[in-house]
C-alpha cells in the first residue's frame, strides 16, 4: 500500500493550523539535518493545557502531514497526555506503514512537541 | 570453472553497448523484471560471472592465502594475485605491488592519510581539498589538518559547478604537502581534468602529494594512473560490477614504501621479536590480516566484464544516455526541475543529482519507488557541496551500463506522477 493515501495527501496541501500563533506562550523547532526538514510548533500554555497549538516549517509529505494532525489533536489535551504520546500513536494516526527511514520524518514533529512539553511542564 | 555466458559478445555492433542485451548478464533482472535501477553511483549491480567467481572460490578452493603449503591455497593464492595484476593492468600501473586490495575506496583514502599524513603533516603544513568532495575523501584531510596544526584549504566551485583553474594557483602553495581531489563529483557528476590540474600543482610545488578519489571515474571511463599524474588513486569494487567490501588504493611504490604501516596483524610481518618487528614490502605491508579473498578474486571478474564490453563504450554509452537524460528532464519540465553540475555531456558522467519544484527528495524517491524506479536521496555523503548549493537535499540518478533510453523515459513518467499527486 502506498503511504501516499489521499488522508495525508490532504493535510500535505492543506496543512491544518499552519502558520505562526499570535500570542504564543512557548515554541520549539527541531531540524533534521539529514533531510533537511525542519518543523516548528508554538502553543499557548494555560494551567498545564494547550489552548492553542500552530506549526510552522518546511519538510516532505509525510513530516508536514504528521505535524497537521498531532497539532489537531493536540489541542485543548494537557501536558502529562501529551507527554504520554509515543511512536505508535503517531503510526496509528497516519495510517501508513513506514520503512525506518520514513518513520524518523513521521516522529520530527512529535520529538519537537515533546521537547516543548518538557522545558515548559 | 567459471561458465560465464556473456551476452554482449552476441551483440551484433561490437562497438556499441547494447543494455537490453547486458541486463540478461545481470541476474537481479530476473528476480526484479521491472526494475529501473538509478542508482549506480552508490552501488552498482553484478554480473553473473561475478557472483559465480565467489561462488567458485568458496565451493573449489576455499583456503586462506599466502601461507598454506597445500594445493587449494595455492590456487587462491595464486587467483588473489592474479586480481592484482589484472586491475594493475587495467589502471596501468607500473608493478602490481602498487596496489592495495583494503575494504573500500573510503578505506582507501583513510589508509593515506593515517599512513601518509601522519608520517609527512608538520604544523602549518597545508592539506588542500574541494568543497565538491564526498565525505571520506573531506573529512579525513579535515581531521589530519586538526590534528597536526595543519592548514585546511577547500578549493571552490563556479558556477557551472566545475573547479576554476586559477583559483588552484592561490590555494595550492610550496606548503601544500596534500592535495586530494575527486576524478568525478558524485553529486555534481563534473568530470574534473585532472591531468590539467595536476600538472599545474606540481608546477606550483613539485614535492605535492595528490590523491585522486576514483570511486566514480573508474567504473565509467578509461582511468590511466601514468597519464593522470597523481600519486595516489582510491576506488571501490562494488560501483564497478564487483562484489561489495573490497576496495583498491593504487600508489607509486616509493611513496608506499615510505609511509608507516596501517594496521599491524597477520600477513603484513617479516619477523617478529619481543622487543621490535619487521614489515613486509607494499603491498602486504598494507593488508594485514586475512583479506576479502573471495571478494578480491571476484573483483577480477568485474574487470574482465568492463574489459569485453570496452571502457571507451562504457563511457559513449554513458554520455549518449546523460544527454538524452538531461534533454527529456529540461523539455518536459523546464525550470521546474533544477540539475546541479555542468550542462555539457562532455564534463559530465552519468550523474544527475536534481530538485524537483517544491517536492522533497524523499517523497520523490519513495513515489518512484513506487513505479519500480531505485534513485537516492539526501546529501550523497556530500554535505559541505550541498551547503554551498544552498540545498538540503536532492534527488540522484545514476547511470551505467545496464540502463536504456527506456528507463530515463520511466524516470520522466514517475516525475509526471509526482507533479499530479503532490500538486
Amino acid at each position: 500500500m502506498s503511504i501516499y493515501q489521499d488522508l495525508i495527501l490532504d493535510h500535505y496541501r492543506n496543512p491544518h493550523n499552519f502558520g505562526p500563533l499570535k500570542k504564543a506562550t512557548a515554541k520549539y523547532s527541531l531540524m533534521n539535518p539529514l533531510c533537511g526538514d525542519k518543523i516548528e510548533i508554538q502553543v499557548v500554555i494555560k494551567k498545564d493545557t494547550l489552548t492553542a497549538v500552530r506549526f510552522l516549517g518546511e519538510g516532505c509529505v509525510i513530516s508536514k502531514a504528521s505535524a497537521s494532525m498531532l497539532t489537531d489533536f493536540a489541542q485543548g489535551k494537557s501536558l502529562n497526555q501529551l507527554k504520554a504520546l509515543d511512536t505508535q500513536f503517531i503510526l496509528k494516526m497516519l495510517g501508513v506503514s513506514l520503512s525506518p527511514n520514513r518513520v524518523k520524518c513521521a516522529l520530527l514533529p512529535l520529538e519537537v512537541l515533546h521537547k516543548l512539553v518538557v522545558k515548559n511542564g | 570453472m567459471v561458465s560465464s555466458r556473456t551476452f554482449l559478445i552476441k551483440s551484433r555492433k561490437p562497438h556499441m553497448i547494447d543494455p537490453k542485451l547486458l541486463k540478461k548478464d545481470f541476474p537481479i533482472f530476473q528476480s526484479h523484471p521491472d526494475l529501473v535501477y538509478l542508482d549506480s553511483s552508490a552501488t552498482s549491480l553484478k554480473p553473473r560471472s561475478v557472483i559465480e567467481k565467489e561462488r567458485e572460490y568458496y565451493e573449489e578452493y576455499s583456503a586462506n592465502v599466502f601461507r598454506g603449503l597445500y594445493q587449494i591455497s595455492e590456487k587462491a593464492t595464486e587467483e588473489y594475485e592474479e586480481s592484482r595484476s589484472v586491475v594493475a593492468t587495467f589502471i596501468n600501473a607500473k608493478n602490481p605491488d602498487e596496489v592495495i586490495f583494503t575494504r573500500n575506496a573510503s578505506e582507501s583514502l583513510n589508509l593515506i592519510a593515517y599512513s601518509l599524513g601522519r608520517k609527512i603533516m608538520k604544523s602549518g603544513d597545508e592539506i588542500v581539498t574541494t568543497i565538491m568532495e564526498h565525505h571520506s575523501n573531506f573529512v579525513p584531510w579535515q581531521q589530519l589538518a586538526l590534528e597536526n596544526g595543519g592548514i585546511f584549504k577547500v578549493i571552490d566551485i563556479n558556477e557551472e559547478g566545475a573547479l576554476p583553474l586559477k583559483a588552484l594557483e592561490q590555494i595550492i602553495s610550496k606548503k601544500t604537502k596534500i592535495f586530494a581531489l575527486t576524478h568525478i563529483s558524485n553529486v555534481l557528476g563534473v568530470i574534473n581534468p585532472v591531468e590539467k590540474i595536476a600538472t599545474l600543482a606540481k608546477k606550483i610545488n613539485p614535492n605535492i602529494i595528490i590523491v585522486v578519489d576514483a570511486a566514480q571515474s573508474i567504473p565509467h571511463m578509461k582511468v590511466d594512473v601514468q597519464q593522470l599524474g597523481c600519486d595516489f588513486i582510491a576506488f571501490s569494487s562494488h560501483k564497478m560490477l564487483g562484489p561489495t567490501g573490497v576496495g583498491v588504493l593504487w600508489g607509486k611504490y616509493a611513496i608506499l614504501d615510505q609511509m608507516f604501516p596501517f594496521q599491524y596483524g597477520g600477513e603484513m610481518i617479516e619477523e617478529v621479536y619481543v622487543n621490535k618487528t619487521v614489515f613486509k614490502k607494499p603491498p602486504l605491508k598494507f593488508e594485514a590480516g586475512t583479506p576479502h579473498i573471495a571478494g578480491v578474486i571476484a573483483l577480477k571478474e568485474a574487470v574482465n566484464y568492463l574489459k569485453k564490453i570496452g571502457i571507451e563504450n562504457v563511457r559513449k554509452h554513458e554520455k549518449t544516455l546523460v544527454s538524452y537524460a538531461y534533454r527529456r528532464l529540461k523539455e518536459t519540465f523546464s525550470d521546474g526541475i533544477h540539475i546541479t553540475g555542468p550542462r555539457i555531456a562532455q564534463e559530465r558522467g552519468g550523474i544527475l543529482a536534481f530538485t524537483f519544484k517544491n517536492y522533497h527528495p524523499h517523497d520523490i524517491a519513495q513515489i518512484l519507488d513506487e513505479e519500480h524506479i531505485a534513485v537516492r536521496a539526501g546529501h550523497h555523503c556530500a554535505m559541505p557541496l550541498h551547503q554551498r548549493l544552498k540545498l538540503n537535499a536532492t534527488t540522484r540518478a545514476s547511470l551505467y551500463v545496464y540502463n536504456t533510453k527506456e528507463d530515463v523515459d520511466k524516470l520522466v513518467d514517475g516525475l509526471k506522477k509526482i507533479e499530479r499527486m503532490l500538486k
